[in-house]
């Protein structure tokens, strides 16, 4: 290919820390940041950006959940309820204090944080299918009081309305708009994610993972440390909470539900645990998926079925064909798109040579 | 490689259907967005009331479409899931729908905003918010059928007309607990202090497929005079079969609108099973009205069986009553702009226009104005008597007053 690995002689720690040590790496992500910023928006209507936007709201909420699941090895099926305290908290800022979106953002993600580090509690004792239970039993008790606690959810229809985001009397409202607002939140997880993961945070949450009681014998405090992860997990899952909020302009907790924490645990398994460049993809994929085979039937279903029944199998077919998908990319690289993306630069990389 | 792949492959696709719509544009079609729900969590109703539409708009069509324009509704299923919700409602309006039937209380919370912004009309018909029914307040949100209010007054005084008198009466209101279960419940407050009846809440919490001890409750120790059920979904198939279990006379038992279709009977062990029990509509029932004939007569026409989905006449005649609605705002619409350029604002006073339009029964006698996006809100109750569905009242509406208290005090919440 057109750039060489040799001769990248690290000379310092900073040197080998950088997130991105290969010449090539840093401009690969600065072409994309050009593209994100830049051409995308002038080139794409309303609709892709639409598109596009769902996705990054996605991005930030698989971020997290990847933070917990993939790089600390602990399940939460309860990412759903803490999406909506990020967006109950936010949204009762914004109305009743009429704080604006820079302090609701993070003050939602915060109170996420709380609560998650609440429902994590029990993963001091216990792991695995045990800890989904528990955390399952998280999302019920919260949905039941965002439900029935009218002073959170502002009334029985428990459903708050936000005025759109205002920067500089600017008001975010279109999804051109919406596209820029989400793209920097999107930056600042990813870029958050990754010097998380490099810090000694970071790398306490991965022998965590590995092997607690190995992690407990060289120094790490376990109880801190996971608790740590579905704290900062929770955060992003808060701050998706607020950013979904604010891109529909209502809170509403039936957008939180527990089929939410399933789509998003589906999203990381898919793009790949413990790999910040699997959650984005996992997020495109779940996310984007069931419209191109949606676009897919209409173009070609006319051809087999007529108009009348195909109406009614394209969203039947669409499951069908969405679950299978899934299944086969599973089967052909169980750990994930990120894993089958790399294998595909591995091969790059040294092509034409076989080795 | 797969991954890519087929990403590329879905982009090109997309490419290519996207590249078809303009040459079609030129013809004056007026579209329209349908969100439907055929695989989602209330699949039973979407099945039978998108079918219903489509051959409303197909009949229309048939006879040369309104003032020539042909109309074309873009039909999406949306799981019964938000995002996918909103990626269709972007949809729909990058095709230029100037109207959108929402299917959902999730969805229309959520793009009440986008579709107020937007300027396009969104309609709500017997679901969603009901304080959307006051037109100033929410001017592209149409409830266009009874809300869950107008519905909870209206079983209020169903109940008040089968026991006489309300005073002293123990009523049991059995719900799904969920925002849209829990919507009615300060009217249905309201009216008993105004009517002085006992009242009781009895949650039944999601999925509601168990719901044996709330019934017990209602029927042994409460000693319920009267029963409201609002459930969605498998839920009022179980209640009725609790009920009926534990011997309490279905006919003072009366459901909302979500649990008043012959799905629900069947799925509860039939009509022997559901003798007497009281069903909410806001559309016409059964297969005899002028409007279904023609459809019929359509697909004779074409050498075709009417559908299957015919039979199950309280979502199919749904699927008309809301077509025949949306199609009687655009006609309205064309009256201002006949050569077929007409704006989402042009439908919404379009909507607002409506009156006096029954379709030999099938739609109630409503009366959209600029205020009363509802349109009144009128329901009859069909009853479950000899294996079929019959009419018990006319449409009605009840405490009309009440309803319009309890819009003024959400207005005065909000700001």
């Amino acid at each position: 290919m057109i750039h060489r690995e040799c001769g990248v002689l690290k000379t310092s720690y900073e040197a080998d820390m950088a997130l991105y040590p290969l010449p090539i790496a840093r401009w690969a992500v600065g072409a994309i940041a050009a593209v994100m910023f830049a051409v995308l928006p002038l080139a794409l209507g309303e609709y892709y950006l639409s598109l596009i936007n769902l996705v990054s709201i996605a991005v930030v909420g698989a971020l997290g959940l990847n933070l917990l699941v993939g790089y600390t090895g602990q399940i939460s099926v309860g990412h759903g309820a803490f999406m909506s305290v990020g967006a109950y908290t936010a949204a009762n800022l914004a109305v009743r204090l009429h704080a604006p979106f820079w302090i609701a953002l993070p003050l939602g993600g915060l109170m996420a944080a709380v609560i998650g580090a609440l429902v994590g509690i029990p993963s001091l004792r216990i792991k695995g299918l045990y800890l989904a239970i528990a955390t399952l039993a998280g999302q019920f008790i919260i949905e039941w009081l965002i439900n029935h606690v009218t002073w959170i959810s502002g009334g029985v229809q428990a459903s708050i309305e936000v005025p759109r985001p205002r920067l500089f009397g600017f008001e975010i409202a279109s999804q051109r708009a919406m596209y820029f607002f989400l793209l920097v939140c999107v930056v600042l997880a990813i870029v958050a994610a990754l010097n998380l993961l490099r810090s000694r945070i970071g790398r306490a949450f991965v022998a965590i993972r590995d092997h607690d009681i190995a992690a407990e014998i060289i120094g790490i405090d376990i109880f801190r440390y996971k608790l740590i992860a579905f704290a900062i997990s929770s955060f992003y899952a808060g701050v998706t909470g607020v950013l979904y909020t604010y891109y529909l302009g209502v809170a509403n907790y039936e957008q939180f539900q527990i089929t939410v924490s399933i789509d998003y645990l589906a999203m990381i398994i898919i793009g790949g645990l413990g790999s910040v460049l699997g959650s984005i993809f996992g997020a495109i994929f779940v996310t984007l998926l069931p419209i191109l085979i949606r676009y897919a039937m209409e173009a070609f279903g006319g051809l087999l079925f007529s108009p009348a029944a195909l109406l009614n199998i394209i969203p039947n077919l669409r499951l069908i064909a969405f679950g299978v998908l899934i299944m086969v990319f599973l089967v052909v690289e169980p750990e994930g798109l990120n894993r089958l993306w790399r294998n595909i630069r591995n091969y790059f990389r040294v092509w034409p040579f076989a080795y | 490689m797969n991954g890519r792949f087929v990403i590329v492959l879905g982009l090109v696709v997309a490419a290519a259907v996207l590249a078809f719509p303009p040459a079609a544009a030129a013809s004056h079609e007026i579209v329209i967005g349908l969100q439907c729900d055929r695989t989602g969590a209330t699949q039973v109703v979407g099945v039978n009331l998108c079918p219903g539409y489509h051959d409303y708009v197909g009949l229309v069509n048939s006879k040369g479409g309104l003032n020539g324009h042909k109309i074309r509704v873009i039909e999406i299923d949306h799981e019964y899931k938000v995002p996918q919700g909103v990626e269709a409602y972007e949809r729909h309006k990058k095709e230029g729908a100037v109207l959108i039937s929402l299917y959902g209380t999730p969805h229309t919370y959520a793009l009440t905003q986008k579709l107020t912004e937007d300027r396009i009309p969104g309609t709500s018909p017997g679901f969603g918010r009901a304080d959307a029914a006051d037109g100033t307040r929410y001017p592209y949100i149409f409830p266009i059928a009874a809300t869950y209010w107008s519905q909870a007054t209206a079983a209020v005084k169903f109940a008040g007309d089968q026991l006489k008198s309300l005073r002293g009466k123990k009523i049991a209101y059995l719900f799904y607990d969920n925002p849209a279960g829990r919507e009615p419940i300060p009217v249905l407050e309201e009216l008993a202090k105004r009517e002085e009846f006992q009242l009781r809440l009895f949650a039944v919490p999601p999925p509601g497929v168990e719901m044996g001890a709330q019934i017990l409750d209602i029927a042994q120790r409460y000693h319920a005079d009267f029963v409201i059920a609002h459930l969605f979904g498998r839920s009022p198939s179980v209640s009725i079969k609790e009920l009926r279990r534990i011997g309490y006379p279905l006919r003072k038992v009366v459901s909302f609108v979500w649990g008043a279709a012959e799905a629900d009977i069947e799925a509860a062990g039939g009509y022997g099973v559901a003798e007497g029990y009281n069903c909410l509509e806001f559309a016409g029932v059964g297969e005899n009205y002028p409007v279904l004939n023609e459809i019929r007569e359509m697909y004779k026409k074409e050498g075709k069986e009417p559908p299957k989905e015919m039979a199950s006449t309280v979502y199919y005649n749904r699927g008309v009553l809301i077509a025949a609605i949306h199609v009687e705002a655009i006609r309205n619409a064309l009256k201002a702009k006949p050569d077929g350029r007409i704006t989402g604002e042009d439908v919404k006073n379009g909507f607002e226009r409506i009156k006096g339009f029954t379709l030999g029964g099938l739609v109630p006698p409503l009366e959209i104005t600029p205020t009363d996006h509802e349109g009144g809100g009128w329901v009859q109750v069909w009853q479950v008597r000899g294996g079929k569905l019959v009419r018990e009242t006319d449409w009605f509406k009840a405490y009309p007053e009440v309803i319009q208290a309890e819009l003024k005090q959400a207005a005065m919440k909000k700001s």
